[in-house]
């Protein structure tokens, strides 16, 4: 297990690793870009959506429409930023919950073993599923809205997180440092805290920026089959979808938000690429 | 409160494998007086880490009574060990690993003190400064990571931390084998400062003989979990008598070259924990074994006043 050792040795020069990889640091800000595009310029008033308008519907790119307007003439460009705070929402929240519970069962599973075995089998259970597969028929259940996207996707992620935390976690449990503690007289869950999730922040946080990008990706294909948030809400996935009937006239309906999801996800992507080889270099290899 | 810190009776731990149950200590007695330092000797297998470990519950016993100051804390519920554990604390063997990377030497001492929710916390900054002065570093290193100490000053660091919670016994397992010999002198001495000024009671795991003979008021000598021979480390050193012990303190180096030396090699490995010997279980090794020796383990022979042997033979052998 390389994992906690090498990430330690790692750790303090993480932010030079990082950014002796250019890429990661384009990357890095780009996806912020997004960010901060979805977030500051609608609320700035830079752009606006406008209301229904007949006479202004399908106009090309370029022009007052930066990326044209959609069927009902409403801007393209204001609506994308306004959808991307949903997907991006959507994103955050899968990766932070997901984290959350995968943190939670893996430290409870490598650290009790009575537990290890009924949690691992519900992990296993839960990976045997096609993630959007899983997610679809979750939201299909629940219903849509954003609440339950956010929730089926953190249940379709949580066992990747659960699994590395155990996984590190039973590492760990044997070493010297944590016999140390108990001798000490330092209590199981303040042990588990301090000793053992401090030594896998690293390995974690490159997966939640995985699962960032994954539920993205997974929010749009559920909003684009229709299971997804309220269709009233634009998201970039939805916005793919209404786009899909004007595809032979005004392609750049589904061009932009494709784009959109596209560039967040790669970006994400090659952060998380990044960040995995900056702090555990053994892994790198692997992928 | 007279009598024994420590009281130790038929402690016995068996690991059971796939292999077979690993007699790791069987039926081992003793006790640890007051202030005084035990040394516990051993080759590696002779089960003196889990002895160390299972008379702070760091391992469950088999069975066994381990009493401390009249308790006995085999029997103790996991809430009351926890509470004890503020009384007898450990020195580790390796004092890198036994460090959490990712915790300031400061935080790294506190943390019995965080445990059992002792003072504010400019009390425990003030608490750790004097532990880390006592131990011979210096108030500043709180702020610094494990990892940028030397091992000998690791080794203060996990001193200062079993320091933290004023216990009134220490086990230090092996706590100077990794250090370099001219580090294991400060060390050592470093410890015998420590018992004198805090009256600290100590079980010191050892294979080398020398340091033992230096530290200790007390030696007992372990070979596949029994005990072989207990008692005051001058007469265990001089006037052994166990074979075992003859054969290890022959093996110490002598400063002197034109010194005597009566060496006496003792012939193949230790044998496997998984199906020890019958009888005494040195005697596949000894060079007296005779043919009473696989009958029945040895039972404590009083050589003098608290020095035993537990070998069948010793009156014949060594005139006791």
């Amino acid at each position: 297990m390389s994992g906690p050792a090498s990430a330690a040795v790692a750790a303090p020069g993480f932010r030079k690793l990082l950014f002796q990889r250019p890429s990661s640091v384009v990357a890095l800000a780009v996806f912020l870009a997004i960010i901060a595009a979805c977030f500051l310029l609608p609320a700035l008033g830079v752009t606006e959506i406008g209301g229904m308008s007949v006479r202004n519907r399908l106009i090309a790119p370029g022009g007052d429409h930066l990326l044209g307007t959609d069927a009902f003439g409403r801007d393209l460009l204001g609506r994308l930023l306004v959808a991307g705070q949903v997907s991006l929402g959507i994103g955050l929240g899968v990766a932070l919950l997901s984290s959350a519970a995968g943190i939670l069962i893996g430290l409870v599973a490598g650290f009790f073993r009575r537990l290890d075995t009924p949690l691992s089998r519900l992990i296993d259970a839960l990976m045997a599923f096609p993630d959007i597969l899983l997610a679809l028929s979750l939201v299909a259940i629940f219903g849509g809205s954003m609440t339950n996207v956010i929730l089926a996707l953190s249940i379709v992620y949580t066992p990747r997180i659960a699994r590395i935390v155990r996984a590190s976690t039973l590492v760990i449990r044997e070493l010297p440092y944590v016999e140390a503690a108990r001798a000490l007289g330092t209590r199981t869950p303040t042990i588990m805290v301090t000793h053992v999730l401090r030594n896998i922040l690293s390995p974690i946080l490159v997966q939640a920026t995985f699962i960032f990008a994954y539920a993205m990706l997974a929010e749009a294909g559920l909003s684009f089959l229709g299971v997804g948030v309220d269709p009233r809400t634009p998201t970039w996935g939805i916005m793919v979808n209404e786009g899909r009937q004007y595809i032979d006239n005004a392609f750049f309906l589904i061009l932009f938000p494709g784009l959109a999801i596209a560039i967040s996800v790669l970006s994400l992507q090659i952060v998380g690429d990044g960040l995995r080889d900056a702090l555990d270099p053994k892994l790198a290899k692997e992928t | 409160m007279t009598g024994p810190l420590l009281q130790v009776r038929n402690l016995t731990k068996r690991f059971h494998t796939p292999a077979g149950t690993v007699h790791a200590v069987e039926d081992v007695s003793f006790d640890i007086p007051r202030g005084s330092i035990m040394g516990l000797v051993g080759e590696s297998g002779s089960g003196k880490t889990t002895l160390g470990r299972a008379l702070l519950r760091l391992i469950q016993p088999t069975s066994g009574q381990i009493r401390f100051d009249g308790t006995d804390i085999a029997a103790l519920g996991a809430e009351e060990m926890r509470q004890m554990r503020r009384r007898m604390q450990i020195i580790f063997q390796d004092p890198m690993s036994s460090l959490n990377p990712r915790l300031k030497v400061g935080d790294l001492i506190a943390e019995g003190l965080r445990a059992f929710g002792i003072g504010s916390r400019t009390d425990r900054r003030d608490r750790v400064a004097a532990l880390l002065e006592e131990v011979g570093l210096s108030a500043d290193h709180m702020n610094r990571w494990p990892h940028a100490f030397s091992g000998g000053q690791r080794q203060r660091i996990g001193i200062a931390r079993a320091l933290a919670l004023e216990p009134e016994f220490i086990v230090a397992d092996e706590s100077v084998s990794a250090l370099d010999v001219s580090i294991q002198a400060q060390v050592l001495n470093l410890l015998l400062e420590l018992r004198d000024r805090r009256n600290l009671t100590m079980l010191f795991i050892a294979h080398d003989l020398s340091v033992v003979n230096y530290l200790c008021d007390r030696v007992a000598v372990l070979y596949l979990g029994r005990m072989m021979e207990i008692g005051p480390t001058d007469r265990v050193h001089r006037a052994s008598a166990h074979p075992y012990t003859r054969a290890l303190t022959s093996a110490i180096p002598q400063p002197d070259p034109r010194a005597a030396r009566n060496r006496q090699l003792l012939q193949g490995d230790i044998p496997s924990p998984l199906a020890p010997p019958s009888g005494c279980v040195f005697r596949t090794r000894c060079p007296h074994a005779a043919p009473g020796c696989e009958a029945g383990a040895p039972q404590a022979r009083t050589i003098s006043a608290h020095h035993q042997s537990y070998c069948k033979r010793t009156e014949e052998l060594y005139g006791h």
